[in-house]
């Protein structure tokens, strides 16, 4: 059923298939970002309560959305390569984490430099803010445990296990923090706006969470293909994409014609 | 056991090794690795009262650092014992698996018959006897230091015994997984204290609702279900960390 799935296994296919996909996620993200910020930042209707300070929620909510996705999306390749032995499911898991990590800062400052205007604090101990923080900090844990390790195979195990055991945790923590918030003080600020936004603005909202993901998913790209070269970097293939990649700079650089005869 | 197993081998059969290994249950195993943690607990028992110390100092730096009043004491108590508590565990947990890691011991218990399950749970439970008991033992004392809520010494003492349990477990994963690095005890906090922090907030929120006098069961509930949620899944976590860590 999943034969097709089967050449992927191997670094080389998925490096090459990686490479062509790449760019054309970056012409997508380019493209969505594009129409969508400027949609949203110029041409979309001001919110009537908050005026032009709630176009932050265009970058806010795809970074906030995305960095809880990314950190499931390392789960799924951690256990993938946990249950299945994939080590490319490693490289993936190791390419996610600072990608997600990122997400998740930009969610928090844009959201801080969002409530400095709404609720006149930059930040709030609020349940929302509290658990995208303590993502971070899984994140940062994850990353941390990956680069303490000097064999890489290895540390992609040990970041599996973490980032399998955050997963779980990560519904506890996100209901607790909750459960902590309603407990002490009650109302919630966080709620978005009106309940169904209108469509001049969900447009554009949609829009830059596609183009988000794109350049997500590029960005992912980016750094797998990196890991995959770094883990094979003993391998013939790998030999002669760094010989042949030498050999045109020096083409490039002398103007000689052998290259394209070839 | 040992002369048992060494006698099969004597005899050469493999199935008679089978059988004289298989004889030592489950229940024997558990019993024999936690008599085992606790013997050598009780010959260096700094590792047991260094934590305990931990505690103790952690709890009085707040009042000097905050101001003695009462009232502003008893309002936060709740938070320092039990922060207090993480931290010390948290330095108590590097004693779980490093000197077996060290001398080899670990290695030789994830090649023995005996499911990891059992040895590991063997493990954190003797870790719990040796630093979470004496947790709960001294926190009523430092509940006087703190002017506690007299309504709430229950509950602290409830969600202490519930969660200190939660604490060991959930860091033996952290342990586990960094007990092959040299320099892990920073990062051993920066793995273990995000995931502590439903157990904080169930069990301050338990005191704080005993110190109004309000029924608390709804957060023993949350914590006791933590307990055995991390009691069934952490052990296969640790092996698993375990055996990434001893390759």
């Amino acid at each position: 059923m999943f034969k097709w799935l089967h050449p992927y296994a191997n670094p080389e296919v998925s490096y090459n298939f990686c490479g062509k996909l790449q760019p054309w996620l970056f012409r997508l993200s380019a493209l969505f970002l594009t129409i969508g910020l400027v949609w949203a930042l110029l041409y979309a209707p001001a919110d009537y309560q908050q005026g032009d300070s709630f176009r932050i929620f265009y970058i806010h909510v795809p970074a906030a959305i995305l960095a809880m996705g990314i950190y499931f999306a390392m789960a799924i390749a951690a256990l993938s390569s946990l249950v299945w032995q994939l080590k490319l499911a490693d490289a993936s898991a190791a390419a996610m984490a600072p990608i997600g990590a990122v997400f998740t800062a930009i969610a928090l400052i844009t959201g801080a430099a969002w409530g400095k205007p709404m609720w006149g604090t930059w930040w709030i101990w609020d349940a929302r803010l509290t658990s995208e923080l303590i993502l971070l900090f899984l994140y940062l844990g994850v990353i941390a445990l990956h680069n303490a390790f000097e064999d890489k195979n290895l540390a992609g195990k040990a970041a599996g296990i973490l980032s399998l055991v955050g997963v779980i945790n990560l519904p506890i923590i996100h209901y607790s923090v909750e459960w902590w918030n309603t407990l002490h003080q009650g109302a919630t600020v966080s709620k978005l706006g009106a309940p169904s936004m209108s469509a001049s603005m969900y447009w554009p909202f949609l829009m830059c969470l596609l183009g988000f993901s794109f350049l997500i998913a590029a960005l992912i790209c980016l750094r797998f293909r990196t890991e995959v070269l770094a883990r094979n970097s003993m391998r013939p293939w790998v030999r002669e994409l760094a010989m042949n990649s030498t050999e045109q700079k020096v083409c490039h650089s002398s103007s000689c014609h052998t290259h394209s005869q070839n | 056991m040992n002369q048992a197993s060494e006698n099969s081998i004597a005899q050469n059969s493999p199935r008679d090794m089978n059988k004289t290994t298989n004889k030592l249950s489950y229940r024997g195993a558990f019993n024999l690795m936690v008599k085992r943690d606790l013997t050598i607990a009780l010959r260096h028992k700094d590792d047991i009262l260094n934590p305990l110390l931990f505690f103790v100092i952690v709890v009085t730096l707040f009042p000097l650092g905050i101001g003695p009043e009462a009232s502003t004491l008893s309002r936060i108590a709740p938070g320092i014992i039990w922060v207090a508590a993480l931290l010390s565990t948290l330095l108590s947990l590097d004693r779980l698996f490093k000197a077996d890691h060290n001398d080899g011991s670990l290695e030789q218990m994830l090649l023995s018959p005996h499911p990891v399950f059992i040895l590991v749970l063997a493990k954190i439970t003797a870790h719990w006897l040796i630093t979470g008991l004496p947790l709960i033992i001294v926190a009523p004392l430092l509940a006087v230091l703190l002017h506690f809520n007299e309504q709430s010494y229950s509950a602290l003492m409830l969600t202490l015994l519930l969660g200190t349990p939660v604490l060991s477990l959930l860091g033996a994963i952290g342990v586990a997984l960094t007990v092959g690095i040299k320099k892990g005890g920073v990062l051993l906090s920066l793995l273990v204290l995000p995931l502590y922090i439903p157990v904080l907030i169930f069990a301050t929120s338990a005191i704080d609702t005993a110190a109004l006098g309000l029924p608390y069961g709804g957060q023993l509930a949350i914590i006791a279900a933590l307990f055995l949620g991390s009691l069934t899944l952490a052990p296969f976590a640790v092996g698993a960390a375990l055996k990434v860590s001893t390759n």
